[in-house]
């Protein structure tokens, strides 16, 4: 965690208007004015309707598979499978609503952001709900198997965070509210950190007794996943940056996860 | 962000209190490194006692396309008939200000209005053939300015008409009206008219409003081959035009120019809260 | 709703039911006027034929008017009326062009031009007789005597009016964006009103010079005050000299039956003339149309 690559993006680009010769205005702080054509309006409400549900089942699955890990529940496992198949329908409906939109009301400048930022979000959140179902698919497979409860700890923590960043992501999303994306972006750090530790634990569990490996592997599976939901809500903080400032986020996002390159010697 | 991303982009201060920025520092951010052909600075424009703009700045780049947009009445139409002097032939119009074209100030009195008229052309929205043959519609210009053979007036008619696309559809019927051309056609033939007279700067009132979208496309085409020789300034009621044609956009309300920038950023990521308003059809 | 009562957007709504006789009413009404207009022309037009057909022969153009009870023509009245037609026009022609463009063009809304709009009005429908009165006492009692030329003149003053109205109304019908499309090719203004908007409103204008050489061809009372009349052929402008309407006028008024004859013969004569100016005229301005 770097605290001077922190940026605060929203006094940056204020100063940098402000030296360019516009003033932001509080104005731009205020809620839209309507479209002279509402249609339009209603257009745009359902896309961010539907969105809002499909990020709602998204951290809902998130939960449940993280549940169903922790709690061995096969069951819920088998659930959260299934649930995965309405985000896909959600993500499908929301696709053809933006690309629709785009097709007949041609829109610009922020409506087109808002309804890009629909796209690319719904397809994050595809993402995770594929994420969320492969953590389920494997406490499925490991039912029955070997598995000593302390292993799960770090998982648990883990997935606490990401679940966190989730969420805050998406209320930032429904807020407009680029500041809180910002920091769910720089808290993406951590759940790095915290994964870097959990596969060196995982990879000394699995050198200390052979019998583990199974189970560790698909640990760490579900952890790389868990993971990458938290990669996917960064990408989301993006997307929102996008959306209310209409230049892309061009920074480098603080890397931490170092496990590509790490070793252990035997 | 960057600073030089911003450094890209302008937009003019909101509110009259805001102080004025100077004309030359807006050039210096947006478009650096085009050569200005013409620059306006300070227009004023009265018809009568109203005030139709109320000091304007803005740079046009050479051999790039410049659209003006805004609500009818903005004054937008009025801007481009500053600069070929086209109020000039009604009474009680008049313009304060400056507007260079090559350094040289248009609004001085003492220029020869024809000559800065052949440098500067202009289409208009309705289709204007003159009464007479295609060829002579062409020719017509031509002759005013050179003593040229027949032949070689036959060249840059081929030459004006094919730079138009419109050669292929009219070469073997040159001495029909143009009045029996259709309406894209006759206003390919209006800007073939324009060139013919080997203009430096195009300006383009509304071309495409009386046209039917093919004919618009062809228009669109043109104007975009076209720009590799000439300035070119069009006004237009289209923001799909305009943001298909222009490198630079003016967004211009109530006789003031409120932003100008780059068309990109004019329709991802307007500055200025009144132009996002107006492109993205919110203006009450 | 029942079926049974006429709905308001029914054809058989006693609103549309008075609607539509009330509309019957008016179509018959005006059917019977346009009728009983054209009925009268029908009339006019064959009286002439009937009474007019019977003297035209080849003699009517190649002899002159002859004494009461010989044979002759109307040659003479034929010559005179051409020639000075054709002096009214070449000299009003011009005039009304220029003053026609004037104000259409040059001063459009200053205080000279709504002055001469006026009364090229009052001109435009003054009786006719006055303008022979007037040439009357400026020309023929200066000169001392009748004469060709001042029928001619008095011709031209009727043809003025009629002229400069139509080239100011043609030419305001030029659309000021091909004006301006000429102006912004760099055209001085002289060039622009020669070369475009003249060419604009040619038809329109040659229509008008029709009009104007058909109403004059008709003109009887400022010819009585001014060529007065001649029996004999004369080409002299300087002299007394013979047209088609006063020919007619004279002739029809005498009481001998061959002259009569005549008279109605050269009302035939004039009145197709003009027929067929109107017509061309028609045919120019429908072109000009499109």
């Amino acid at each position: 965690m770097t605290g001077e690559r922190k940026i605060t993006s929203r006094a940056a680009s204020a100063e940098l208007l402000k030296r360019t010769g516009f003033n932001m205005t509080d104005e731009s702080d205020k809620a839209m004015t309507d479209h002279i054509v509402s249609a339009f309006d209603a257009d745009l409400k359902q896309l961010g309707d539907k969105l809002a549900e499909m990020g709602g089942l998204c951290e809902k699955l998130v939960a449940e598979s993280v549940d169903a890990l922790l709690r061995r529940d096969t069951a819920l496992a088998r659930r959260v499978i299934d649930w995965d198949r309405s985000i896909d329908r959600l993500q499908q409906e929301i696709e053809e609503r933006a690309v629709n939109t785009i097709a007949r009301r041609a829109p610009v400048a922020v409506d087109l952001r808002e309804v890009v930022a629909a796209l690319r979000i719904a397809n994050d959140l595809e993402r995770i709900g594929d994420l969320a179902k492969n953590i389920a698919k494997r406490v499925v497979a490991l039912e029955g198997q070997f598995q000593p409860p302390k292993l799960a700890g770090g998982v648990a923590h883990i997935s606490d965070l990401t679940l966190g960043q989730l969420k805050d992501v998406l209320d930032a999303y429904t807020r407009r509210d680029e500041e809180r994306a910002m920091e769910v972006w720089n808290r993406d750090g951590e759940i790095d950190a915290l994964y870097n530790s959990l596969f060196r634990e995982l990879l000394t569990y699995m050198m200390e007794d052979p019998r583990n490996i199974g189970f560790c592997a698909h640990l760490l599976f579900c952890a790389k996943n868990i993971e990458r939901i938290g990669d996917h809500a960064t990408n989301v903080a993006e997307t929102v940056y996008y959306l209310v400032h209409g230049v892309p986020l061009t920074e480098e996002r603080p890397k931490a996860d170092l496990t590509s390159t790490t070793t252990l010697n035997f | 962000m960057t600073s030089t991303d911003m450094a890209r982009t302008s937009a003019v201060p909101q509110s009259p209190s805001a102080p004025a920025r100077p004309a030359s520092s807006a050039n210096a951010f947006v478009g650096a490194g085009n050569k200005e052909k013409i620059s306006v600075r300070g227009l004023k424009f009265y018809y009568g006692d109203s005030l139709a703009l109320k000091g304007v700045d803005l740079p046009i780049y050479e051999r790039k396309v410049t659209a003006f947009i805004g609500p009818s009445g903005c004054g937008k139409s009025t801007l481009l008939r500053v600069l070929n002097r086209m109020y000039d032939l009604y009474p009680k119009q008049r313009a304060e200000g400056q507007a260079l074209l090559d350094g040289v100030d248009i609004l001085s009195p003492k220029l020869d209005l024809n000559l800065l008229r052949s440098r500067v052309g202009m289409v208009f929205q309705k289709p204007t053939p003159f009464p007479m043959s295609i060829y002579d519609n062409i020719a017509f210009g031509v002759r005013l300015y050179e003593t040229i053979s027949k032949s070689e007036l036959d060249g840059r008619v081929e030459a004006a008409l094919r730079r138009a696309a419109l050669w292929n559809e009219v070469k073997d019927k040159l001495d029909a009206s143009g009045l029996s051309l259709s309406g894209g056609q006759q206003q390919r033939l209006c800007i073939a008219r324009s060139i013919a007279v080997r203009p430096e700067v195009i300006l383009l009132d509304e071309p495409c409003s009386a046209l039917d979208p093919i004919s618009t496309a062809k228009i669109e085409e043109l104007i975009d081959e076209l720009k590799a020789d000439y300035t070119i300034a069009i006004v237009t009621h289209n923001m799909q035009q305009a943001s298909r044609t222009s490198e630079y956009t003016a967004f211009m309300y109530l006789g003031e120019l409120i932003e100008f920038g780059e068309t990109q950023q004019i329709f991802m990521s307007p500055h200025d809260r009144r132009t996002q308003d107006y492109i993205t059809g919110r203006f009450g | 709703m029942s079926l049974m009562e006429p709905h308001a957007h029914s054809a058989d709504h006693p609103l549309y039911r008075r609607r539509r006789r009330k509309s019957a009413i008016m179509m018959t009404l005006s059917l019977a006027a346009a009728l009983f207009g054209i009925a009268w022309l029908v009339a006019i037009l064959a009286t002439l034929l009937f009474k007019g057909v019977g003297g035209l022969s080849l003699a009517a153009f190649t002899e002159n008017t002859p004494p009461p009870g010989s044979e002759g023509g109307l040659l003479n009245a034929i010559v005179g009326s051409l020639i000075m037609t054709a002096i009214g026009v070449a000299i009003g022609t011009p005039v009304g062009i220029l003053a026609g463009t004037y104000m259409a063009e040059y001063g459009k809304h200053n205080r000279l031009s709504t002055v001469v709009r006026f009364i090229n009005d009052i001109l435009l429908s003054a009786p006719s007789i006055v303008v022979g009165l007037f040439v009357y006492e400026v020309v023929v009692v200066k000169m001392g005597h009748f004469s060709g030329i001042a029928g001619a003149l008095a011709l031209a003053i009727i043809v003025v009016p009629v002229v400069v109205r139509t080239t100011e109304d043609m030419l305001n019908l030029v659309p000021h964006q091909l004006r301006e499309a000429a102006s912004a090719l760099g055209l001085p203004r002289s060039t622009v009103i020669q070369r475009i908007a003249y060419k604009a409103a040619q038809a329109g204008i040659i229509t008008g010079v029709l009009l104007a050489i058909a109403r004059v061809s008709g003109e009887t009372a400022p010819l009585l005050f001014t060529a007065l009349n001649n029996q004999f052929w004369s080409s002299n402008l300087n002299a007394p000299m013979a047209s088609l309407p006063v020919v007619i006028f004279q002739f029809a008024l005498s009481p001998y039956t061959d002259w009569q004859q005549l008279a109605w013969t050269g009302a035939l004569i004039v009145t197709f003339a003009v027929l067929a100016l109107s017509i061309a005229a028609r045919i120019l301005a429908a072109r000009s149309g499109k």
